[in-house]
């Protein structure tokens, strides 16, 4: 789950990484009046899980209150990539003499968390990791033991930070590394942290990504997931624990388990069709579970075909053919639907498919093939 | 021969009294696995399956109880990591771990650790493993391969049984079935595994079936042009998948332009690897 900005910033905060002062404002007045309050040159920032923001126009500096209003009510009426602006950062301008960069991230490969600094702050990072690797400095993080100071002066000394800033910099650095621990990240950044001309550092801008997988240990932050980066039907699937992501296409797929789902997609493209969507319904493929998950996939217009595969371990495939049958008595459609059971029971289970004038197939590429023409007409 | 589990594995489910996890210690029952203990904490003195098999407090009663050598994990994602600690702790060697959804830093954590003791983990989000006709640990159907000379290692569950299924139909039998799981920090990764196939004198081919996310089986590739004689076929899923986002398993993922699948075939196609392009294929490359 990504967060905003300004949540990223506020966990920041909480753990000791100094922030500019800001508050967020969803309409224009709201921000006049927080730039008012902070005094002095602000700067308004659209809340948007977007990169790009700076470039759409989305962060305008503003000198005086008035300004803040006409910004504040031009950013609020953009669209970013796709993204409404539904609410914008009031943060007081920073006097910048230096920009860099700190984050931190998982390191798959090497099991370990990663910190990473880089002079070139302010810019997209993954950029500079691709043009110039040599720019970022990088660590790995124990686990089991966290980050120890030394690292830190590596980091600092590495990205020739002046001397005089190490301590401020370790302070944050550790700060960070609590604060992406603390709320179970698996990306946490300061992109730029920037210098001031009063010798101070502080977080501009932030980001952070949280682990989907522990959210339980942060029910206070499901809150703050923006369904506007989401389609409609990937909320509705997790609502009801599928896992679902829409695709282009116009065959839309129901499989039961995610690497099984990966495959169904490919064969199909394989023999000339497109995809609309991945969709994992679990072990079981209960009828309702089923009949849920077929009426997201028929919630898509383009969708001209639907291609079931769905193998029988555990569950039986004569179990999953008469919950097939039952979702379909729910779910009432015109759209062509291809079957292929393979497993326990499979051949009784495409029989019943069968009584009920279902088209089903015995191979995953016949199954394809047979999906295709279909989406064709 | 095989792989890590046969009819010698003294098996302890932890979390037996969940429906999972007694759900499953039938099957594995019923399969010939020898099942001997399970551990569910405050239920220690019970019995399950009409009686046949006892429920401990904790791992170190259960294998001081009975001697057992390898241990499965049946209980939820937020208790998953305190299992497996509990259980290197005990002395178990060979931990499976089926749980889906163990947060990637309790993973971090579980992982290092289990380095430093030396202690095998498969899994987690994973399906276990099978020794056609001698152990089968985990939720792997039973009846959808034969015993065999086949080495089979996945990160997926029903991919795996269909290519295991294609494997029977024609009569190809599979030594062990190694379900690596779907995460993206796992205990066991496809080198390890290859190299146990490779120095199993009954596993005579293998099959590897990879997926998009991470470089594991860029890696693999170069370790089987480097150690592997025996020929080995790959499936690689996810040609399809857009970037940047999650394909159901939490380590199924391209980001930043790695884990790329055309990388993976690329580079297992280096190796000498034959590479199908879709799974029945599998059968014929062998």
């Amino acid at each position: 789950m990504k967060l905003h900005e300004y949540y990223s910033k506020r966990i920041f905060g909480e753990y000791g990484i100094p922030i500019p002062s800001g508050e967020l404002a969803k309409t224009p007045q709201e921000a006049q009046k927080i730039a008012k309050k902070i005094g002095g040159a602000v700067v308004v920032k659209s809340q948007v899980l977007v990169g790009g923001r700076g470039k759409a126009g989305g962060i305008r500096v503003a000198n005086t209150p008035r300004e803040a209003f006409q910004h504040a009510e031009d950013i609020l009426a953009l669209t970013i990539k796709g993204l409404p602006v539904r609410m914008v950062l009031v943060d007081q301008a920073a006097d910048i003499k230096k920009e860099i960069y700190l984050g931190i991230t998982n390191d798959r490969s090497a099991r370990k968390p990663v910190i990473m600094a880089s002079a070139a702050g302010g810019v997209d990072i993954e950029e500079v990791a691709h043009k110039t690797p040599e720019k970022i400095i990088k660590c790995h993080i124990d686990p089991l033991m966290g980050l120890q100071s030394y690292q830190s002066r590596d980091l600092a000394a590495g990205i020739d930070l002046p001397r005089q800033h190490w301590r401020a910099f370790g302070k944050i650095a550790l700060s960070l590394w609590q604060a992406y621990i603390g709320s179970d990240a698996t990306l946490a950044e300061i992109n730029p942290l920037v210098v001031t001309g009063e010798g101070e550092l502080l977080a501009v801008d932030g980001k952070m990504v949280l682990d989907d997988n522990a959210l339980f240990r942060h029910t206070d932050l499901e809150e703050f997931r923006d369904l506007d980066v989401e389609q409609e039907a990937e909320i509705q699937a997790r609502e009801h624990d599928l896992s679902f992501i829409k695709l282009g296409g116009d065959i839309g797929c129901m499989v039961n388990g995610a690497g099984l789902a990966m495959t169904t997609m490919d064969i199909i493209k394989l023999f000339g069709g497109e995809p609309a969507n991945f969709l994992d319904i679990g072990g079981g493929a209960s009828a309702e579970k089923v009949a849920v998950a077929l009426e997201i996939i028929l919630s898509d217009p383009n969708v001209k075909a639907v291609l079931f595969n769905i193998f029988g371990g555990i569950t039986r495939c004569d179990l999953v053919a008469k919950g097939i049958l039952e979702a379909l008595a729910k779910v009432k459609t015109n759209v062509p639907m291809v079957v292929r059971l393979v497993g326990t029971n499979a051949a009784e289970g495409r029989q019943l498919l069968k009584d009920a004038d279902m088209e089903t197939a015995d191979t995953l590429a016949e199954a394809a093939k047979l999906a295709v023409a279909a989406a064709k007409g | 021969m095989s792989i890590l589990v046969n009819r010698n594995t003294h098996l302890l489910v932890q979390g037996i009294t969940g429906q999972e996890g007694l759900f499953h210690t039938e099957k594995m029952v019923s399969y010939g696995t020898k099942v001997v203990a399970g551990i569910t904490p405050g239920k220690g003195g019970e019995w399950v399956l009409s009686g046949k098999i006892p429920v401990f407090d904790s791992v170190k009663i259960a294998k001081n109880a009975t001697g057992a050598n390898a241990t499965v994990i049946f209980v939820p994602a937020r208790f998953a990591a305190d299992a497996i600690f509990e259980a290197a702790d005990a002395g178990m060697d060979l931990i499976i771990c089926i749980t889906e959804g163990v947060p990637v830093a309790d993973m971090m954590r579980v992982r290092n650790f289990l380095d430093q003791k030396g202690v095998r983990l498969i899994g987690p989000n994973c399906p276990g493993l099978l020794t056609p006709g001698e152990a089968k640990v985990g939720i792997i159907p039973g009846n959808i391969a034969i015993p065999g000379n086949i080495g089979v290692v996945s990160r997926s569950g029903t991919l795996t049984y269909e290519v295991l299924y294609a494997l029977k139909n024609l009569g190809m039998g599979v030594s062990t079935c190694v379900g690596i799981g779907g995460d993206p920090i796992n205990g066991t990764n496809f080198i390890d595994t290859l190299m146990m196939f490779q120095e199993d004198p009954e596993t005579e081919k293998i099959v590897l079936i990879g997926e998009i996310g991470g470089t594991d089986e860029e890696q693999a590739a170069e370790y089987i042009s480097n150690h592997v004689t025996k020929p080995v076929a790959a499936f690689i899923a996810g040609r399809t998948a857009p970037p940047g986002k999650r394909m159901g398993h939490a380590g199924a993922i391209v980001q930043g332009g790695t884990g790329l699948a055309e990388d993976k075939i690329k580079a297992l196609e280096n190796a000498g690897v034959k590479v199908a392009q879709h799974p029945e294929e599998i059968p014929e490359l062998l």
